[in-house]
């Protein structure tokens, strides 16, 4: 029988239905104000892809900072555990995964049977975080899904002294007041998004193959500034570094055992 | 001998002209764009109410954030120096300098002579600064002069789970969607202000007598809450307004012929 796993995020919600060691669906939809009605919606698009009905799920694992509030999950898991187990199923040469979520950040050190040996979170400081691009994007008028191409068309990358949030938008009004390009503003904004969460990530030592995974994965030029930043290159997974979490869901939902939850 | 001190914040600029040890003239403005322009527009203003004209000061120096871009002054002075030599002048018993910014927070220890002993700075993050609470006032919709009062009317001040500025806000936004009285969550921005005020405080180990310069020093609901948290009284600053004690000890220090290059 199939197995989900969903992912409640703060600002995303994702689910995962496999079979048989095989991903049959997925969805990731934006969140509303109830958890629970996100929850909901994000599996019943993903069931609907797939062709099943919640009644052809033998288990759901929920995650997320909204896992509690998931009305159909058997179990709930550690976001740490999730996307342990999804980068690692997704490639077993993983020794760290780097999580950048919409409002938070993680780095998991794997040993090499893929259990957790470490873990760092920052959920304190909105920097390094996906909220950090968020504003940013608004600040400078320009939609969170074109910052790579934009920073693609970049020639001279503009330092970004500020860490915060607060101060990094005001010195990026002041950059764009001051006739800057935006292309060399928003390839600065990744090198600064990339060297926040290298930091956190080097706190518990960054052993490769590394993976990044969560939405901000999706952009290359993060990508490329991650990179440049930890000085390796990043291990390449198949498919959406944004359902990891709920695929890792959904890998512990199959592995359950039937009776317990 | 006539002098003058110029401080050029990132939100206001102030500027102060003295002659022994007394003010003839003080202005204090928003700060503009261009910290060239702030300066000459807000020393302009307190000559102007001391009815003298820039020929007839002996000396000025400049501090604060734009300080190296005011035209007129002879040299400038670090921000510890100035704010600490100001404080002085406010509260001649002070030890302990607490200046609350636009967008810093200092504390500076003072020996029983008025030199510095010893400071700490926060510059890195917008929580603990006057930038926290413009940020807050606007969510609130009231004036940032108006949170003071506001928070004296509380009847069960809320407490604030986030410290970042960003997570902060959306704490606010649920608060008020929650329907808590807009005083109570005022009283918890003051709060939490004060928090963050007194972790750095803590890190310096105040020493009596202790006073607060700076603007935020005139919200009677940070000071109130920082007494409580550092169970120590603040030696009220009555002399003059507390948000001028960097211009004050830049004029004080020009006196004495104590500008840097």
């Amino acid at each position: 029988m199939a197995v989900a796993g969903c992912d409640i995020g703060s600002l995303t919600a994702k689910a995962v239905l496999m079979e048989k060691g095989r991903v049959l669906a997925s969805a990731v939809i934006p969140v509303g104000p109830r958890a629970r009605e996100s929850a909901e919606a994000v599996m019943e698009t993903a069931l609907e892809r797939a062709g099943l009905s919640m009644s052809d799920l033998a288990r759901t694992v929920g995650t997320g900072y909204g896992r509690k509030r998931i009305p159909f999950a058997d179990r709930v898991e550690s976001e740490i555990a999730c996307h342990a187990r999804g980068a690692w199923w997704r490639a077993p040469v993983v020794r760290t995964v780097i999580d950048i979520g919409g409002q938070d950040a993680k780095a998991i050190k794997l040993d090499d049977r893929g259990r957790v040996i470490r873990f760092i979170y920052n959920d304190k400081c909105a920097s390094g975080t996906g909220r950090f691009l968020e504003i940013m994007a608004e600040a400078l008028e320009v939609e969170i899904e074109g910052m790579a191409e934009l920073a693609s068309r970049s020639t001279q990358r503009i330092g970004i002294s500020s860490q915060c949030v607060v101060f990094a938008e005001t010195e990026i009004i002041s950059l764009v007041n001051a006739g800057r390009s935006r292309a060399d503003i928003v390839a600065g904004l990744h090198q600064a998004m990339a060297g926040r969460v290298a930091s956190l990530a080097r706190s518990i030592e960054v052993v490769p193959e590394v993976a990044l995974t969560g939405g901000v994965a999706k952009n290359p030029d993060l990508v490329r500034a991650m990179e440049e930043t930890l000085g390796i290159r990043l291990a390449v997974l198949d498919g959406d570094p944004q359902i990891n979490g709920a695929l890792g869901a959904a890998l512990l939902a199959s592995e359950m055992d039937p009776g317990s939850g | 001998m006539i002098t003058a001190g110029c401080d050029v914040g990132s939100l206001t600029s102030k500027a102060v002209v003295m002659k022994k040890g007394r003010i003839l003239g003080w202005a204090v403005i928003k700060s503009k764009s261009d910290p060239g322009a702030s300066a000459e527009s807000v020393m302009g203003s307190a000559l102007t109410r001391a009815g003298l004209s820039m020929g007839e000061v002996e000396d000025c120096l400049g501090t604060g954030y734009g300080r190296e871009r005011i035209p007129f002054v002879s040299g400038t002075a670090s921000e510890i120096a100035c704010h600490g030599r100001g404080a002085r002048w406010l509260v001649p018993s002070a030890r302990t300098v607490i200046d609350v910014g636009g967008q810093d927070c200092k504390v500076i220890r003072l020996d029983a002579a008025g030199r510095v002993v010893r400071f700490a700075t926060n510059d890195k993050c917008a929580s603990g600064t006057g930038r926290f609470l413009e940020v807050m006032a606007r969510v609130l919709g009231i004036g940032l002069e108006d949170l003071g009062a506001l928070s004296a009317r509380a009847r069960s001040p809320v407490t604030l789970p986030s410290t970042c500025t960003v997570w902060a806000q959306a704490d606010v936004i649920r608060f008020l969607n929650d329907d808590m009285a807009i005083e109570d969550v005022g009283a918890g921005v003051n709060n939490a202000m004060a928090g963050r005020v007194a972790g750095l405080v803590g890190g310096i180990g105040p020493e009596r007598e202790v006073c607060m310069t700076g603007g935020v020093a005139k919200n009677a609901g940070v000071a109130v809450a920082l007494e409580n948290l550092l169970g120590m009284r603040l030696k009220k600053v009555v002399k003059a307004d507390p948000q001028l004690a960097g211009a004050i000890g830049a004029a004080l220090l020009a006196g004495e012929g104590r500008g840097g290059g």
